[in-house]
């Protein structure tokens, strides 16, 4: 990080020495801005990567050095015994955590994006009455927060009886507006007309044309809407606080605030909660970095309109 | 990013004010509070919500006996951290446990909105009195005649955690009078010591000491309730602590922060006055001082007192609605009366059971290593039994801890004192009161 700060610098102003006589003065303000915006994102970064540094370093010692020794420097190697412990608490209930989290987030994510992309498609390309109400109306939905969902929600499942089961979580989580939204803008840009024409006229029905032509062209938004809400759906605990009892339901967020809340009881427990968040960020990193370019390309697409 | 938090915490407001006036209004056709409480007939399948780490270990004891009665348990975090807030919800919609476990200090808020069975007429429960710590008694009855909502499960009676070696390497007496601890805070503040620290955040560890002066922050009468964050008790203790804030005398760390438990294990810290429970976080956050501890009972008002306050604690309770108050109330009698249950839920969460005998459990009996062999026990069972009896939570104490606790974060940095807090916090719990329509004398 250093090496760049310092190396960027030092390149516009070998390139600002060329240009001296004509803009002095003006030159050397951008060799000085260029390194104040460098080290205000190394501080960024460092303010950003400091957190997970001592997250993981707390996670490699054992119980006695946590408090009593240095808390962003190693002490005696005891990840694999405490990653150990994790597993063996409570029958390996963490186990079962992370992969409740997976099913909701990913499974969820999944359909999510498929239904999300049959509506803006349908939206895009067909025209129908009330085809601009309806999408207006689900644009609506991108501004109302997921959390002030989650009571009406509760009550609804406690009507049908559906709380406390798997179902409370994953439903909720298949609705995504901003990926109907986003689904919309990028088929009417992607997907030409003449191609859904063509594939008619080769005796392809809609739903064929849908599934072999415009989701491959859409391909890219889709992407962007399932990392999103797969996101989302990873990051969502209200709901699942909410809506859920069972702790062999809980996802791997719910689950870890819960044994948060009982370090005052037990204070052993508190190892646990370190080393637990340790791994369950690593999924959203893996996923993270493996389709960031998505991502980016993404959120790009969604502010043109 | 700030839109939308602000959209956040807006909506997270109003689902709170939904769901209070839900609860508020909506249970209209609760039964009959007095006199039934019958049996069900065939096998029973009971509910029960709880927060405490382990508690399966021996609800699993119960199941085993009572075949016909069996009980489920669910989880969540504790009770400010949600499960309060989910049990009002679920009682809105009817689907709430049978059983759950309820604070002590959160006990009022849920009398006051209906959420609770009265289980006095169920068999043997009346009876029970006799098996609990006085003070535990009278705060699940609420002083009403016939009624009992909940069984007391532990409590948290206060002492002082103290280091033996530094003191006596200072040859400072241990005080027994909080005149004595002041002396001898600066006498420690002189060795570059601090005699405590004083917690910003915990302000139900602040009311432990209120309730030790014999202060009252509320009652409820006939005509509403009444509020007394300012009583004269209540000032005393505050302006004592407000005085060591400002000659330095006390530590004013976050407490259970990394920095907080350094503070102990680097012994720069010298006492803790505390609940029983207490015992175990100092043996988790200070291992390099272990032997050096002792347990004394808390610093008095009056020389020769032995009154003591009492930090935390929780019960049992019956919630409205349960289609099996009978054995509901059974399972929760026996769940914290009987010794092999008591047993299994302090080896999995530390409790200290609010039966006069869970204080004689063998494991109670026992010198703890960490504390030098002492019986520290001994110590908080004392304790338990000099609890005032006659003091009453108030009907909103999240709001009032949040509300006080945000005056004494600031007091602990020069802004204000902790007298000002508690006026400010005063005035938003009568607010607060007011605005769920609980009736209140002023």
């Amino acid at each position: 990080m250093t090496t760049t700060a310092s190396a960027r610098p030092t390149g516009s102003a070998r390139r600002s020495s060329k240009n001296r006589p004509a803009r002095n003065g003006g030159i050397r303000e951008s060799a000085v801005s260029r390194t104040v915006a460098m080290s205000v994102m190394v501080v960024a970064t460092l303010y950003f990567l400091t957190p997970m540094w001592w997250l993981f370093v707390a996670s490699t010692k054992t119980r006695g050095d946590f408090t009593t020794t240095a808390p962003l420097w190693f002490a005696d190697f005891a990840l694999f015994d405490n990653i150990a412990a994790l597993i063996d608490y409570r029958d390996g209930v963490f186990l079962r955590w992370l992969a409740n989290s997976a099913l909701y987030a990913g499974l969820g994510a999944l359909l999510a994006t498929l239904f999300a992309a049959m509506a803006g498609y349908a939206i895009a390309k067909y025209s129908f009455r009330g085809r601009e109400t309806l999408f207006n109306v689900v644009l609506g939905g991108v501004l109302v927060p997921a959390t002030a969902l989650a009571l009406p929600l509760f009550l609804l499942f406690s009507q049908a009886g559906a709380t406390n089961t798997i179902w409370a979580v994953l439903l909720p989580s298949l609705v995504s507006p901003f990926g109907v939204y986003l689904s919309r803008i990028y088929a009417a840009a992607s997907v030409p007309d003449e191609i859904i024409e063509a594939a008619r006229i080769d005796g392809a029905g809609e739903v064929r044309t849908f599934f072999t032509v415009a989701t491959r062209l859409m391909a890219p938004a889709l992407v962007t809407i399932f990392l999103f809400q797969f996101v989302a759906i990873w990051n969502n605990f209200f709901l699942p606080l909410i809506m859920l009892r069972d702790e062999r339901l809980f996802p791997v967020t719910l689950g870890l605030y819960v044994w948060n809340t009982q370090v005052s009881q037990i204070p052993d427990i508190r190892a646990l909660v370190i080393i637990g968040s340790l791994l369950s960020v690593i999924p959203l990193i893996v996923t993270f970095l493996a389709l960031q370019r998505f991502w980016q390309s993404g959120l790009a697409n969604g502010g043109l309109k | 990013m700030a839109i939308s938090r602000v959209a956040r915490v807006g909506a997270i407001a109003a689902i709170s004010a939904l769901a209070l006036t839900a609860c508020a209004t909506g249970d209209t056709d609760a039964p009959a509070a007095s006199g039934e409480c019958t049996p069900s007939d065939g096998a029973v399948n009971l509910t029960f919500t709880s927060w405490l780490p382990g508690v399966e270990e021996a609800v699993a004891i119960w199941n085993e006996e009572n075949p016909d009665v069996q009980v489920e348990v669910q989880t969540g975090p504790n009770g400010n951290g949600g499960t309060y807030q989910n049990f009002f919800n679920q009682l809105a919609a009817g689907n709430a446990p049978d059983l759950g476990q309820i604070e002590f200090d959160a006990m009022p808020n849920f009398r006051v909105q209906d959420g609770l069975e009265n289980i006095a007429a169920c068999e043997g429960i009346l009876a029970a009195e006799d098996q609990f710590v006085p003070w535990t008694w009278s705060q699940v009855t609420f002083g009403e005649e016939e009624a009992v909502y909940a069984i007391p499960q532990d409590t948290g009676p206060m002492a002082m955690f103290y280091r033996t070696d530094l003191f006596e390497q200072a040859g400072i007496a241990i005080p027994t009078t909080w005149e004595e601890y002041e002396a001898a805070a600066v006498q420690i503040r002189e060795l570059g010591g601090y005699i405590n620290n004083f917690s910003q955040s915990d302000i139900n560890a602040f009311a432990g000491l209120v309730w030790q002066a014999e202060g009252q922050w509320f009652s409820n009468g006939a005509d509403g309730w009444t509020v007394d964050l300012t009583g004269a008790e209540s000032t005393q203790v505050a302006e004592y602590w407000q005085g060591m804030i400002d000659n330095d005398l006390v530590a004013v760390y976050p407490p259970w922060t990394d920095e907080w438990n350094a503070a102990y294990n680097s012994s720069e810290l010298w006492t803790w006055v505390s609940a029983v429970w207490g015992a175990n976080t100092i043996a988790s956050g200070a291992p390099d001082t272990a032997g050096n501890w002792g347990v004394a009972p808390m610093p008095q008002w009056e020389a020769g007192a032995s009154a003591a306050g009492n930090w935390g604690g929780s019960t049992t309770a019956v919630l409205k609605g349960s289609a099996h108050p009978y054995e509901a109330a059974q399972f929760a009698l026996w769940l914290n009366t009987d010794a092999d249950a008591l047993t299994a839920m302090n080896r999995t969460a530390n409790i200290y059971p609010a039966t006069i005998a869970g204080a004689n459990l063998p494991v109670f009996g026992e010198g703890v290593e960490f504390y030098g062999n002492q019986k520290i026990y001994e110590v908080f069972a004392e304790a338990g039994n000099n609890v005032n009896p006659n003091f009453t939570w108030g009907p909103t104490m999240t709001q009032v801890y949040n509300d006080v606790a945000d005056g004494f974060s600031g007091a602990v940095s020069g802004n204000g004192t902790l007298l000002d807090a508690l006026t400010a916090g005063q005035d938003k719990t009568l607010a607060a009161l007011k605005a769920a329509s609980i009736p209140v004398k002023e």
